[in-house]
């Protein structure tokens, strides 16, 4: 689960972790407010979207807007906040058609002396949290990723003690912090790592983290992604989410317990486990198509879910065909051509249907499928799937 | 020979008393699976298909001499039902539990790693050895066995490999469901050592994924230690990047982690990767031919 930079810099406030003062507008005139409550001579306005990229961003309604300027006064506040709210910011991580701006983010400003990056994640090859920072601070990581990987320093941590002090050192010691800065840089840092363990984050970065002339370390941006699996144990989190960032169809799946991720192509997918429904998107590349979905059912997939599947699936306009992929496991072949032949009279079929079952009870599937009446599409196995599925919109 | 499990692996199940444990251990059962017994704490006295439930997993290995165990209990309490089974000196513990909170496997990694246990998973499909033994909740009657060794980290690929080498009339010596979490017990290496070490396996599958570097690793060891045939196959090659993963996952191998990055290492390491999900069985044919 993601959440906004307005609610993460609160939540880094409550764990002490140094952040600015701000306030969330979600009108112009609260914007107006929010800079004469500051009561400083600059302020920052910022869109509020689950993506990254925002100070680079445009606005599509107002194309000299960016998702993240400074203002000189309250009116300048408004006037950034009125361009920015309603409308749809189009940034490197959101869709072409942007995201639609529900609130701006008023931050005071601050004397900059210096730039960083840093993230926490946890590192699947060291089975363990890791602490990374860049000088590179401000720009595009993934940049500094691939082109000089060097500039990336990393500390591992063990999530029970947290991060040492000496690990903080290490970390100054390359970057080039003394004195003062790096007392302020082990504060911080020691409170974010225990904040990421505290909160179950799957991720928090904080592009910029800044040093200010007075050799503080503060957070000038926070993202945080939470680890959906520890959810249970934070139930005040879960207020924190915003449901207008998600895709609608992705919210009715996960109600239906079905794991759903829009793409662009035209072939509907509906298949039963991540790797096999993964591996069937690879398929359908591999002979000329392209996937209009992930889609995976589960282990389960009972007449309900598929039906639902389908619905989901076919509420993209895009979709041309559909091709079903069930290995039946547990779930046997004839339970699943049962439900895709309830599903398929209660949804109303008008794009071509190719299915592929494998498994218990095939045969017996196959046959139930074949004298239902349906204009079902059978395939033989994964390839046959493939070609039939891409030849039927050809 | 197998490795991990085979005709004499004891097994109970930890969440016998659960919908999904009751109704996998009958299927074990069925399968000729040892099992011996169940874990629900609370429960003791109680007879679940006929096997005795226990309170703790201490008193179930004292009384039914367990060594294995396959694991059912929600995901808040897996963690723990995981720590519990290595301080009750269980060798093979398969979590098959689904939605484990990932710093709860951190704890439970770096225990597992200094104690005597192989723990798999948590969130796979489970252990099998054709013929002999079934721990977790694949269809058995798709397995025969047979020489090739497979492992993965998602299920129903998994089934769909096993499928097609046993259409090849190959069959399986043992399958092993490594889990799809980011951080799970087992790694490829870990398997490969002992598929190496198992005489009956003569070829070696490896079903892989994007993300992480574990396929890459893997690779590396094979070129320096696995001498018998390697087949592979990575999955999610059209899976648009950054969907799943946040920036900063991606960073953590420098640009590592993309299909054709892990194909380009598999291949490196004299590995047969199948260019298509339908073409594994095959690619374990062609693996074998070049031996």
């Amino acid at each position: 689960m993601k959440i906004h930079e307005y609610q993460a810099k609160e939540l880094f406030r409550k764990a002490q972790v140094p952040v600015l003062a701000g306030f969330v507008a979600k009108t112009p005139e609260e914007a107006r407010a929010a800079f004469e409550k500051l009561g400083g001579s600059i302020a920052v306005v910022k869109a509020q979207v689950h993506a990254g990229g925002r100070g680079k961003g445009t606005v599509t309604e107002v194309p000299s807007q960016r998702g993240v300027q400074l203002v000189k006064s309250a009116e300048e506040a408004a006037t950034v906040a009125r361009n920015l709210l309603g409308n749809h910011l189009v940034t490197i991580q959101t869709a072409a058609s942007g995201a639609k701006v529900n609130q701006v983010f008023v931050e005071q400003g601050c004397k900059i002396a210096r730039e960083l990056y840093l993230a926490v994640v946890v590192d699947r090859a060291a089975q363990m949290p890791l602490l990374m920072v860049s000088s590179e601070g401000g720009v595009e990581i993934e940049k500094v990723a691939h082109e000089t990987p060097e500039k990336i320093l990393r500390e591992h941590f063990d999530p029970a003690n947290g991060l040492q002090a000496f690990q903080v050192r290490k970390l100054c010691k390359k970057l080039g912090i003394s004195g003062e800065a790096a007392k302020s840089a082990e504060f911080f840092m020691k409170k974010l790592c225990a904040l990421f363990v505290e909160l179950d984050c799957a991720m928090a970065e904080i592009n910029p983290l800044v040093i200010t002339e007075d050799n503080k370390m503060i957070a000038l941006d926070a993202k945080i992604t939470f680890d959906d699996n520890a959810m249970f144990r934070h139930s005040d989190l879960k207020e924190l989410r915003d449901l207008n960032e998600e895709e609608p169809a992705e919210i009715r799946a996960a109600n239906t317990g079905l794991s759903y991720v829009k793409l662009d192509g035209n072939i509907g997918c509906l298949v039963n486990g991540a790797g096999l429904a993964m591996a069937t998107m690879d398929i359908i590349k591999h002979h000329g198509g392209a996937p209009a979905n992930f889609l995976d059912v589960g282990g389960g997939a009972n007449t309900q879910q598929v039906t639902e599947a389908f619905r989901i699936i076919l509420s993209d306009p895009n979709v041309k065909a559909i091709l079903v992929n069930i290995f039946g496991g547990i779930a046997r072949c004839t339970t699943i051509a049962q439900a895709i032949i309830e599903a398929s009279k209660e949804v109303g079929f008008t794009v071509p249907l190719v299915v592929r079952l494998e498994g218990t009870e095939v045969n017996e599937g196959k046959k139930m499928l074949r004298e239902s009446g349906l204009a079902i599409i059978s395939a033989e196995d994964l390839t046959d799937a493939a070609k039939k599925v891409v030849a039927s919109i050809a | 020979m197998s490795i991990l499990v085979n005709r004499d692996t004891r097994v109970i199940c930890q969440g016998i008393t659960g919908k999904a444990g009751a109704f996998h251990t009958k299927g074990c059962k069925e399968y000729g699976t040892k099992m011996v017994g169940g874990v629900t704490p609370g429960k003791s006295g109680e007879l679940v298909e006929g096997l005795p439930v226990f309170d703790t997993v201490e008193e179930a290995v004292m009384q039914t001499g367990a060594n294995a165990t396959m694991i059912f209990v929600p995901p808040a309490f897996t963690a723990d039902a995981i720590l519990e089974a290595i301080d009750a000196g269980i060798e093979v513990i398969c979590a098959i539990t689904e939605g484990v909170p990932v710093l709860d496997m951190v704890h439970v990694y770096d225990r597992v790693k200094r104690s005597k246990s192989i723990l798999i998973g948590p969130n796979c499909p489970g252990v099998i050895t054709p013929g002999e033994c079934k721990i977790g909740i694949m269809p058995g009657y798709i397995h025969n066995p047979g020489k090739v060794g497979i492992m993965s980290r998602s299920g129903t690929l998994t089934y769909e490999a096993v499928w097609q080498t046993s259409s090849l009339n190959l069959g399986q010596s043992s399958c092993i469901g490594l889990g799809g979490d980011p951080i799970v017990g087992t790694s490829y290496i870990d398997i490969f050592e002992r598929f190496q070490n198992d005489d009956q396996t003569e070829v070696i599958l490896m079903i892989g994924e994007i993300g992480g570097d574990a396929e890459e690793m893997a690779a590396e060891y094979v070129k320096n230690h696995v001498t018998k045939p390697v087949a592979a196959f990575i999955a999610g090659r059209t899976a648009p990047p950054g969907k799943r993963m946040g920036h900063a996952g991606a960073i953590i191998t420098g640009g590592k982690g993309t299909a054709a990055e892990k194909v380009k290492a598999l291949e490196a390491a004299g590995i047969v990767v199948a260019q298509s999900p339908a073409d594994m069985g095959v690619a374990v044919v062609e693996a074998l031919k070049r031996r």
